[in-house]
């Protein structure tokens, strides 16, 4: 008891107050599929660090559309994430170091935790032309990928772009990019989306932190507790769809009475993601919410496979 | 989508315009806090120096400053012991290794703890403004309800998504006119020599916020293009004296060309530096009747005020006359900092409005948010807006119903494009001749330069030392 009002405490003192933290470990344990007997465990991980775990994130081919969702995190809040929970050590967006400086940090952070950080990949690799048509300071995506995931503790690939390719990799993909796993020929965690939920991000670091391990992962590398459902089955509009009440045009009277979006293209049925659930931005729509059909942006070789978007499969 | 609406000829309804401006102007509102707080504030504010600072006299600093809705002495010193714990801890994360320390900061203490303590509390409320594109959006990053023909969230017209919209805009627009515009006062007014450093000749908006179907005569932020910095001469901007030159880019060789009849051809080689005369960047170089323009807030403010813009000309006079600077202060550093928040209160507080009529229209029972159309066989489209980095255009020919070319070109590409046909200089280029740098080897100066204007990419910049002819390489992120 005495513990529990010290770990309180020291939580006030980092500017959370005890309901909000319950509150974000609550929704945190749920999306990751775990009983709520896990809340307390979960929340022991983000108080109780003595050193906090650190990252290495990479940008590659990518439009940093990733890094934005994660800054649109409120499960925790990205400020706790940043100064409480993690330590990211290399990251080209919100760094404050620059230059020589920057590259001085990837190199020693990763000499320091060899075999202990965790990488994160954002942007696909390019393997054309010796990695020609990707460069960071004259070194090639491809040999920093190589140099830095091969003394990672774990790959995560945040987004689509990292973890298959995205659109970089669509046709006709001249710089032969690919996801990291594939450039690499290594196995790596894909949280894809384009952008990804950063709630399925958090959700993974903390499975890490609290049992030691990643989540269990599908064949296409994607955490279960997020990726393990399609669309179609978890949609609200499913019944729609049973009843054969479809939307065929934007701006109908079907579209109003929000129908099933199957035959404006809705790719749903192919699409496995945790969206209809847990929704973005503190829960307040997702695309079919929307009442726009779903792309399949978390799908491998969405742009390729999953176009024309506003087309019936 | 613009283009291709103008390719097909459809006009999209009333509804579906005011939504679209909402989520611009949420864009806006949004894109410029971050910029402003998360990614060019720790070029002029030293995190390490607030660890120092007297929480009492923050506070003082704070009232007098800013209206912020937090603050007082506690306060403070809760950042500040936040922060110490931080540092203490030994893993200084993405804080490590910047320029801390360096001559050219020059807040005092107290102004760094006031900034950083907002630093943090603007990543906190970014989270929350984005919501205002997930209730019309979908979601943020990305937002998927615009169609070619309207928007699809029809179902979210409702009083309580409207209103939930008008909270989190209010919030925000608070959050513009008592933390941001203050803080941006506080600092500029620490640092206005850079009212004379890093400026450019010519300025290009092609404006957006259309208040009617009428384009470009409607647009709240105007279309118009500067030379020479002759505000007196701003004219309107057409689109086809655009063109794009590959010359010192890494793309297959050609002649400046207009969008439309436009190329995409890239080496198909691992691309070589080179400097002196080759090529040297992936980015064509986009100029405007043969000139390069600088686009983006400064670009939009100043053809707004050349055109006598009422509300933006009432924030760049008070602002001039708060700080004490001239108007030709406006081509620089500075200008270009001061520009992204000035246009952050028009543009913030037309938006009120805009929901208001939204209000109106589906009061009256208009809720109509799509205009159905059938594609052409053949037709060509443009489609020019102005996005939070500035000036953005698409060209699109269609030919059986498919696309036969497509181009655009970005706000970043005519930022940082790099020289042309005739070898003039990109804007960044030419805005970086000139600066001062104290400690070459730690080149803050050029980051303030490089990071006002928001660039959306990582580039390189070299700076040689004319004496030692030692060069040094930074990477600018």
């Amino acid at each position: 008891m005495e513990k529990e009002k010290e770990f309180y405490k020291r939580l006030e003192k980092k500017g959370v107050s005890r309901r909000d933290f319950m509150k974000y470990c609550t929704f945190l344990t749920a999306t990751m599929g775990l009983s709520s007997s896990f809340v307390p465990k979960v929340a022991e991980v983000f108080a109780a660090q003595a050193q906090r775990p650190p990252v290495i994130w990479l940008h590659f081919a990518e439009c940093t559309g990733c890094s934005e969702a994660l800054l649109r995190s409120m499960y925790p809040w990205i400020d706790q994430l940043l100064l409480e929970v993690i330590s990211v050590e290399y990251h080209e967006t919100i760094m404050a170091a620059a230059g020589h400086q920057a590259e001085e940090n990837l190199h020693n952070a990763v000499k320091k935790y060899n075999g202990k950080f965790i990488c994160v990949v954002e942007g696909a690799v390019a393997t054309k032309y010796n990695g020609g048509y990707g460069k960071i300071g004259g070194k090639t995506f491809l040999d920093i990928a190589k140099d830095v995931c091969s003394k990672a503790a774990a790959v995560i690939c945040m987004g689509t772009c990292s973890a298959y390719g995205g659109v970089q990799a669509a046709k006709p993909n001249p710089g032969g990019y690919k996801g990291v796993g594939d450039a690499l020929g290594i196995k790596t965690l894909n949280i894809p989306g384009c952008p990804p939920n950063p709630i399925n991000f958090v959700g993974t670091v903390v499975n890490y932190l609290l049992l030691g391990k990643l989540p269990a992962l599908d064949d296409l590398g994607r955490p279960l507790f997020a990726y393990g459902k399609s669309i179609h089955d978890q949609c609200p509009r499913r019944s729609h769809f049973e009843n054969g009440e479809f939307v065929t045009e934007f701006g109908s009277e079907e579209a109003s009475m929000g129908y099933c979006l199957y035959k404006v293209g809705c790719k749903g049925p192919e699409t496995f993601n945790n969206c209809p659930i847990v929704k973005f931005n503190d829960g307040t729509s997702w695309p079919v919410e929307a009442g726009h059909p779903c792309i399949g942006c978390s799908e491998p070789d969405f742009w390729d496979k999953m176009s024309p978007f506003y087309e019936e499969m | 989508m613009r283009a291709v609406e103008n390719a097909v000829g459809v006009t999209i309804p009333k509804n579906a315009r005011i939504m679209r401006n909402l989520l611009h102007g949420a864009q806006f509102q949004h894109d410029h806090i971050v910029h402003f707080y998360h990614l060019h504030a720790l070029d002029w504010v030293d995190i390490v120096s607030a660890l120092s600072a007297d929480p009492k006299k923050t506070a003082t600093l704070s009232e007098n400053v800013s209206n912020a809705p937090w603050g007082g002495s506690a306060y403070y010193k809760s950042v500040q012991q936040r922060l110490q714990t931080f540092v203490d801890s030994g893993q200084l994360g993405h804080l490590n290794n910047a320029y801390w320390g360096h001559p050219a900061y020059k807040l005092p203490p107290e102004a760094n703890l006031m900034a950083s303590a907002h630093y943090i509390e603007a990543l906190r409320l970014q989270a929350k403004t984005v919501r205002m594109h997930a209730i019309f959006g979908a979601k943020n990053p990305h937002l998927q309800s615009l169609v070619v023909g309207g928007i699809t969230s029809v179902k979210d017209l409702t009083p309580d998504r409207i209103a939930e919209f008008l909270y989190i805009w209010k919030e925000t627009q608070e959050f513009v006119k008592n933390v941001y515009i203050p803080d941006l006062l506080a600092v500029a007014s620490f640092y206005k020599e850079w009212g004379a450093i890093g400026g450019t000749s010519n300025f290009l908006a092609w404006g957006d916020l259309p208040l009617s179907s009428k384009e470009p005569e409607s647009l709240f932020m105007p279309r118009g293009v500067i030379m020479k910095r002759d505000l007196a001469g701003v004219k309107m901007a057409e689109q086809e004296k655009v063109t794009e030159h590959v010359t010192r880019s890494w793309y297959e060789k050609g002649s400046p060309k207009h969008p439309y009849k436009g190329e995409t051809k890239p080496l198909q080689e691992n691309p070589k530096y080179s400097p002196g005369s080759g090529k040297y960047s992936w980015i064509k170089a986009p100029r405007y009747d043969g000139e390069p323009c600088e686009v983006g807030p400064l670009a939009r403010v100043l053809v707004a005020y050349a055109k006598g813009h009422k509300d933006i000309k009432a924030v760049v006079d008070s602002t001039l006359k708060k700080l004490g600077i001239p108007v030709k202060a406006l081509f620089s550093t500075l200008g270009r900092t001061a520009a992204r928040g000035l246009e952050t209160i028009a543009i913030g507080d037309a938006m009120e409005g805009w929901v208001m009529e939204l209000v109106g229209n589906i009061k009256s029972g208009d809720t109509k948010t799509y205009q159905s159309w059938t594609m052409p066989d053949k037709a060509m489209g443009v489609g020019l807006n102005d996005v939070a980095r500035g000036s953005l255009g698409h060209w699109i020919k269609i030919e059986n119903k498919k696309i036969k070319n497509y181009q655009y070109v970005v706000p970043s590409t005519w930022n940082l494009g790099p020289r042309c046909e005739k070898g003039k200089l990109g804007p960044v280029e030419e805005a970086l001749i000139g600066t001062p740098i104290a400690d070459p080897k730690r080149p803050i100066e050029v980051l303030r330069t490089v990071h006002s204007f928001d660039p959306c990419i990582a580039c390189g910049v070299h700076i040689i030392d004319p004496d030692s002819n030692q060069v040094y390489k930074i990477k600018v992120l």
